[in-house]
């Protein structure tokens, strides 16, 4: 039936939706320097950027350039309990290794799963090698602090840290989605794959509407939790935050994901600079519209303008919930 | 930013493309569409020697009028060479000469050949009397064997010469002509076995025409006459078939040596050759104006190259079915142009076994690969390995296909290897990091890429149109530049965001 499905392209216009073709020639290509792409595809500088920017990321326990250095990991890992860590130039979660715990010599991941030293020194070795780089170039591993992941978000997941996707345009919060990791998604983020995506309203950091496989869902498919209650917090800070990543990079059409972490708030855990279009499927709204409002308004805005203008102009109600049941806004 | 340098380009291109074309359809009478026109085939013949440090006589037969065709125009290039044209009753030859040459030598000659069906051999020259033919020992048994066997199921010369030549070469080869054939060749036999038996029969050299060919050499023919009709007729010796093939020149039909070098060793001669229609008066005309400025184009450069050229100047219109299908439509493929690469080779397979062989390859690649991942090599080592395995899968399949009878299989050499090899690992990886789904979608996205564009650059239409128009190219640049440009949807968008205005009618 979905082959079956078409629309027009005056509708998809009337609605705004911003196709591939808009976005590579139109915004990639007219904001964002090719020059300053190294900046995100690479998380190490993205998180040496942010540290000078004053933008909070996990904290980085060390990194390991050289096959040398993988000896000297353990030196690095004594007095960290739980540690990430992952290839600065990997795509896609690839070569990403999460431990929860270690006690005496034994490093337990998520799943319960106990490794070794030497395991870690193996991942460690075959991130530099550039196992899961693109291309297999030589790779840089990063090792950084677990993140503490929010309790009040946690039954709105399934295995996997649930990150916030802000796209910043010129440094304005356009359009963010939540990504729920699923048991059709093995955990993974990744829409595509079956997680579930969130549009979140931008004023609030309530849910809008909840997306699996392109078809609305308005609970989380394994928990049964109400998708409806989601509501992220401290949401003007994680605003702030992403939005602070425009003066950090100069990029102007920017992806960020996002994580809230119990104890430090919401953090920023890598860029984009070529984000995907399905967020205005989760959000049920295209781009183009926000897009233009911000194309015309003047530069130089500090990024608490920019966030405020954002969250009064692009405030909507929640689709999830009718509204015979809701008492008062979410607002 | 202003778009106006943009358009400008476009527009220049568009306009400097429609009127190199129109200029020449006019001035040169080229057809808009193949076919309404004459074929005309050129052939260029290299001769290739090295000299031995004094004096040298090429010899080489040269094609005449002849049933189905006829010569147009005939040019050499031979710098320091004397040159004559000969002409007797065995047809005719050309004869360069030097003084003095040493080391690798070159010499060209070509001709322009016109297809015209009513054109008919010349007069046939009568059959010089028969010498006798002496056998030694034991061959003379076996030859008379031969003769007398087939002499008893014929009616006629034609006859025994068809009976004569499936005895010697088909199926029903017996010990005789095996006996025969240790001392030997099967052509020169066959001459010899027909002139012990009376019959005048001598071998011919020809070239059989295909569009594009090059480094070809002349294939060996046999004529046979016969008395009660006054004429020669043509045999194919190994098949005994009576009667030209319509592609077929004869390069040399009087029963002399198609090449003699004196003075030189390593002799050999290449053919190229490829076809073009033009008006009949316009290729006579073409050659006046061969020299002038304007008409600067590939047309001017050796055959060898032109033919090579045929086949560079259709990748423009693969590229443009690869970005038609990528913007427009929003196909996704492995690897951007490996569709055209993959479409060259169609076009050498043709489809349906470029088809299978391209499956059989990348699924036997895939599993091997699968393999591989487990060793956890570098990425430059197990592309390589890729390669090697891709190279050994060819090699297996040409062999199999070969032994099997179906030489359709032997083809599958043309494929791109090092682009196969790249596909299968970018395949491989895709199905460990998406899934088998991602794989088929993408696959799909190639295959069905490579077919359009093969079918695009197959089309006679447009491979007329891209090889005698040159200003096409600049229209087709023009027209990439522009979608290059467009930034509205995707056929294929309309169906991913399908959801978002369905649900307006919804609630």
């Amino acid at each position: 039936m979905k082959w079956l499905s078409w629309t027009t392209p005056g509708k998809l216009r009337s609605k705004g939706i911003i196709g591939m073709n808009r976005r590579n020639i139109r915004y990639i290509g007219r904001y964002n320097n090719r020059r300053l792409f190294p900046l995100v595809d690479d998380k190490l500088k993205t998180k040496l950027l942010a540290q000078q920017h004053g933008i909070t990321s996990p904290a980085l326990i060390g990194t390991v350039t050289t096959q040398f250095g993988v000896k000297h990991i353990l030196d690095m890992l004594t007095g960290h309990a739980g540690f990430v860590i992952k290839p600065a130039k990997g795509s896609g979660g690839k070569g990403i290794l999460v431990i929860e715990q270690s006690k005496d010599g034994a490093y337990v991941k998520p799943s319960g799963a106990a490794l070794n030293l030497t395991d870690i020194e193996r991942h460690v070795s075959n991130i530099l090698s550039g196992l899961y780089s693109l291309g297999g170039s030589p790779d840089v591993a990063m090792i950084e602090n677990l993140i503490h992941f929010d309790e009040s978000l946690m039954a709105y997941t399934y295995e996997g840290v649930p990150d916030i996707r802000v796209i910043i345009f010129k440094g304005y919060p356009v359009m963010a989605m939540m990504r729920l990791s699923t048991a059709a998604s093995d955990g993974k983020a990744n829409l595509h794959q079956g997680a579930v995506g969130v549009g979140l309203d931008i004023a609030t950091g309530t849910a809008l509407r909840g997306v699996q496989f392109d078809r609305p869902c308005y609970a989380h498919p394994d928990t049964g939790h109400d998708l409806a209650s989601l509501a992220v917090p401290d949401w003007k800070t994680l605003l702030l935050l992403a939005a602070g990543c425009y003066e950090m990079t100069g990029l102007g059409y920017l992806g960020t994901d996002m994580v809230l972490d119990r104890r430090h708030g919401p953090m920023l855990l890598e860029l984009n600079a070529r984000p995907g279009l399905a967020i205005q499927m989760t959000n049920g709204e295209g781009l183009r519209p926000r897009l233009d409002m911000i194309e015309a308004q003047p530069e130089d805005q500090s990024p608490a303008a920019r966030v405020a203008f954002a969250q009064q102009h692009f405030a909507r109600h929640s689709e999830l919930v009718f509204p015979a049941d809701m008492p008062t806004s979410t607002a | 930013m202003s778009r106006l340098p943009f358009y400008l380009i476009v527009g220049v291109l568009m306009l400097a493309g429609i009127a190199m074309s129109v200029q020449r359809h006019v001035q040169f009478e080229i057809p808009w569409v193949p076919g309404e026109q004459r074929k005309v085939w050129e052939i260029e013949a290299l001769v290739n020697f090295n000299a031995q440090d004094g004096p040298v006589m090429v010899d080489m037969a040269l094609p005449s009028h002849q049933a189905g065709f006829r010569v147009l125009t005939e040019n050499t290039a031979s710098s320091g060479y004397g040159l004559a044209f000969k002409a007797d009753d065995f047809g005719r030859r050309a004869e360069w000469s030097i003084r003095d040459a040493a080391g690798s030598q070159q010499l060209y000659y070509s001709v322009q050949m016109l297809v015209s069906p009513d054109s008919q051999a010349p007069d046939l020259t009568p059959p010089p009397p028969l010498v006798d033919i002496v056998w030694e020992r034991p061959y003379d048994t076996a030859a008379n064997h031969i003769v007398e066997r087939a002499w008893s199921r014929s009616a006629d010369n034609y006859t025994f010469a068809r009976e004569l030549m499936l005895d010697m070469g088909g199926e029903r080869q017996g010990e005789n002509a095996r006996l025969l054939l240790t001392q030997y060749e099967l052509v020169p036999l066959t001459v010899r076995l027909l002139n012990h038996a009376g019959v005048n029969a001598r071998e011919v050299s020809g070239l059989l025409l295909e569009d594009g060919r090059r480094r070809q050499s002349l294939t060996q023919w046999i004529q046979v006459f016969d008395e009660s009709e006054e004429q020669w007729a043509l045999f194919n010796p190994l098949s005994g078939e009576q009667g030209k093939p319509d592609n077929l020149l004869l390069w040399e039909a009087g029963g002399q040596a198609v090449l003699e070098v004196a003075g030189g060793t390593n002799s050999r001669v290449n053919f190229s050759m490829m076809t073009h229609s033009q008006p009949a008066s316009a290729a006579v005309r073409n050659h006046i104006s061969e020299d002038t400025l304007l008409n600067f184009s590939i047309h001017s450069l050796p055959l060898e190259e032109q033919a090579l050229f045929q086949t560079i100047l259709l990748i423009p219109i693969g590229a443009l079915m690869v970005v038609f299908l990528r913007v427009l439509v929003g196909f996704k493929t492995s690897g951007t142009f490996m569709p055209v690469l993959i479409a060259l080779a169609f076009i050498q397979t043709t489809l349906m076994t470029g088809l299978i062989g391209f499956l059989l390859v990348v699924a036997v690649g895939l599993v091997i690969r699968n393999y591989l991942s487990y060793l956890n090599l570098l990425l430059v080592a197990r592309v390589s390995a890729v390669i090697i395995t891709v190279i050994a899968i060819i090699s297996i399949f040409s062999v199999v296909a070969y032994k099997l009878g179906l030489n359709a299989g032997l083809t599958i050499t043309f494929f791109p290897m090092i682009i196969l090899a790249w596909t299968i690992e970018r395949m491989s990886i895709l199905w460990e990091e998406e899934g088998p789904k991602e794989v088929l979608i993408q696959g799909g996205g190639s295959l069905v890429t490579a077919v359009l564009a093969y079918l695009a650059m197959n089309n006679p239409w447009v491979r007329h149109i891209t090889f005698n128009f040159l200003g096409v190219q600049l229209i087709l640049m023009a027209l990439i530049l522009l979608l290059g440009n467009y930034t509205g949807y995707r056929l294929l968008e309309l169906r991913r965001f399908q959801p978002i205005t369905d649900e307006e009618k919804s609630p």
